[in-house]
């Protein structure tokens, strides 16, 4: 099929972007939509001109790098998968897409749709994690048991991948669904307990620090978001939050 | 202007000064649709709400909550205009929100100019004025002789209830409601009470609306 493609082309953080017209012709419906990018900046190169700079690694829908915003959502149009997920038999012949960047103050552009994501790392370092020593003396994995339930909906929470979809979905550009969905599959869990409270805390507090705005509980997120993160998970995030900020002393 | 510097603590104020507002609505239209029962019921409920000291003593927190509420509101919503600097070219919002969720400032604001029309048509004549009528009843029947007062309330009533159809649930989920088997009811019951909050104050201002025409 031959398409339309009108491509945020940004030069670096500084500069002003704008939209550009592409044409790319020959597209099948098999390939993904990086694929197809690829095409074009194969097109592109030929020509002598800058390729269109975008974020990939896995291309199978693990590491969360493909952030685009597709004809007004993140990821395009299909549910549950991520931009190198997409296949090209969900777009027609004749087509114009509209591809942008990730957009939110907490994300800056670095390079036409490469995005800045290390709020999400600041967030993670702030107290996305377990202080337990694992090397050398690692427990085994069934001296701890752990209800099925609640390790099914930790696991379901771990399954993000810090893509970012929900911020650029949300009309606030708010991070509340990566953080609680990262809050949760620790706070699940006997190892995290332990930290919960301090770590909801800095966590919160770090996200709040980077920009990003408020949840107004649109529901924007889960319904975009590549791997299902339940709004359930900001629930959570909520309550252990009330929580922490009444009982918490230690600073 | 920030309040409260942590997102979650200021949502959580929102929701419970909204919950709390909606319980004053409750309670509000309750009293309201007396009128259409008789007109002495309505007095006589009209004069235990101007006099009684608990009732009184809630008129004050009542204020509270409406200017804690509109001001978080008014603060979350310039934040997250902040947090989006540039606009996407296209955005397909209707695809994964409601229509609800995404306008709560518009609908809050224009609920907020009606309620300042709505108080100078009522408390401030009751409290300040020169009651120029011999009952709060009569009160009622005159505002809605004229179809301007009408139609604004009836349209603030509408969006009203657009803002409580997402606020209801959405207060829940705020301070950490949300289970597999109620978050479904709170939902109804949200919508329900929207519905029966438009329908209910629409129908009073309608009525004698109505009954001034056929006079
Ligand atoms: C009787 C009047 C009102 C009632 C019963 C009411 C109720 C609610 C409720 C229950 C929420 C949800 C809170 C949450 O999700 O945590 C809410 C949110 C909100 N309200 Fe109101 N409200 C009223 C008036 C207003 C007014 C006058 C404004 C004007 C600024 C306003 C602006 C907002 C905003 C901006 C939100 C945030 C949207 C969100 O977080 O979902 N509201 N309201
Ligand atoms: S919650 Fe979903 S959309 Fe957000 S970062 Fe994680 S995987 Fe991506
Ligand atoms: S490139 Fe890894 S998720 Fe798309």
């Amino acid at each position: 099929m031959d398409l339309t493609l009108k491509i945020w082309r940004q030069k670096n953080t500084s500069s002003a972007g704008k939209m550009v017209d592409y044409k790319v012709t020959g597209i099948s419906g098999d390939m993904s939509f990086l694929e197809m990018i690829d095409v074009l900046n194969n097109d592109l190169v030929e020509k002598g001109e800058d390729p269109v700079a975008f974020d990939h690694d896995c291309r199978e829908g693990i590491c969360g790098m493909c952030s685009m915003y597709i004809n007004g959502e993140a990821h395009g149009p299909d549910r549950g998968v991520t931009t190198c997920q997409l296949h090209m038999r969900k777009f027609k012949n004749g087509d114009t897409i509209y591809i942008e960047p990730f957009r939110a103050k907490a994300f800056p552009v670095i390079k036409d749709l490469v995005v800045d994501r290390g709020a999400f790392d600041r967030i993670m370092a702030a107290g996305g994690f377990v202080s337990v020593n694992t090397s050398g003396n690692t427990m085994d994995a069934n001296a701890l048991p752990i209800p099925k339930d609640d390790a099914d909906e930790a696991f379901d929470a771990a399954t993000c991948i810090g893509c970012g979809a929900c911020v650029a979905t949300c009309k606030n550009a708010s991070a509340m669904l990566f953080v609680s969905a990262k809050v949760s599959q620790l706070a699940l869990l006997p190892q995290g307990k332990v930290e919960a409270e301090r770590r909801v805390l800095s966590m919160v507090e770090q996200m709040d620090k980077e920009g990003f705005g408020n949840c107004t509980n649109t529901g924007a997120c889960e319904v975009e978001c590549p791997k299902g993160i339940s709004l359930t998970n900001i629930a959570r995030m909520n309550r252990e939050y009330l929580k922490a900020s009444l009982t918490y002393s230690e600073k | 202007m920030a309040l409260i510097n942590s997102s979650i603590l200021r949502k959580i104020v929102m929701a419970l000064s909204g919950l709390f507002l909606i319980s004053f609505l409750a309670l509000h239209l309750t009293i309201n649709l007396f009128t259409l029962i008789s007109a002495d019921l309505f007095n006589e409920a009209s004069h235990f709400m101007a006099t009684n000291w608990i009732i009184q003593l809630m008129q004050y927190v009542l204020a509270i909550g409406f200017v804690l509420h509109i001001a978080m509101g008014i603060q979350l919503t310039l934040q997250n205009k902040k947090a989006r600097p540039s606009a996407y070219a296209m955005n397909k919002a209707a695809a994964n929100s409601g229509w609800s969720s995404r306008n709560m400032i518009v609908t809050g604001l224009l609920v907020l100019f009606f309620l300042i029309v709505h108080l100078k048509n009522y408390f401030w004549v009751l409290k300040f004025g020169d009651m120029p009528y011999s009952s709060d009843y009569e009160l009622v029947v005159k505002l809605f002789e004229n179809p301007l007062y009408t139609l604004l309330y009836v349209f603030a009533f509408v969006l009203l209830g657009f803002h409580l159809d997402h606020g209801f649930q959405s207060a829940f989920q705020s301070v950490g409601i949300n289970h597999s088997k109620y978050t479904p009811a709170i939902k109804w019951l949200g919508r329900a009470f929207a519905v029966v909050v438009t329908l209910g104050f629409s129908l009073i201002s309608l009525f004698f609306y109505f009954s001034s025409l056929s006079n």
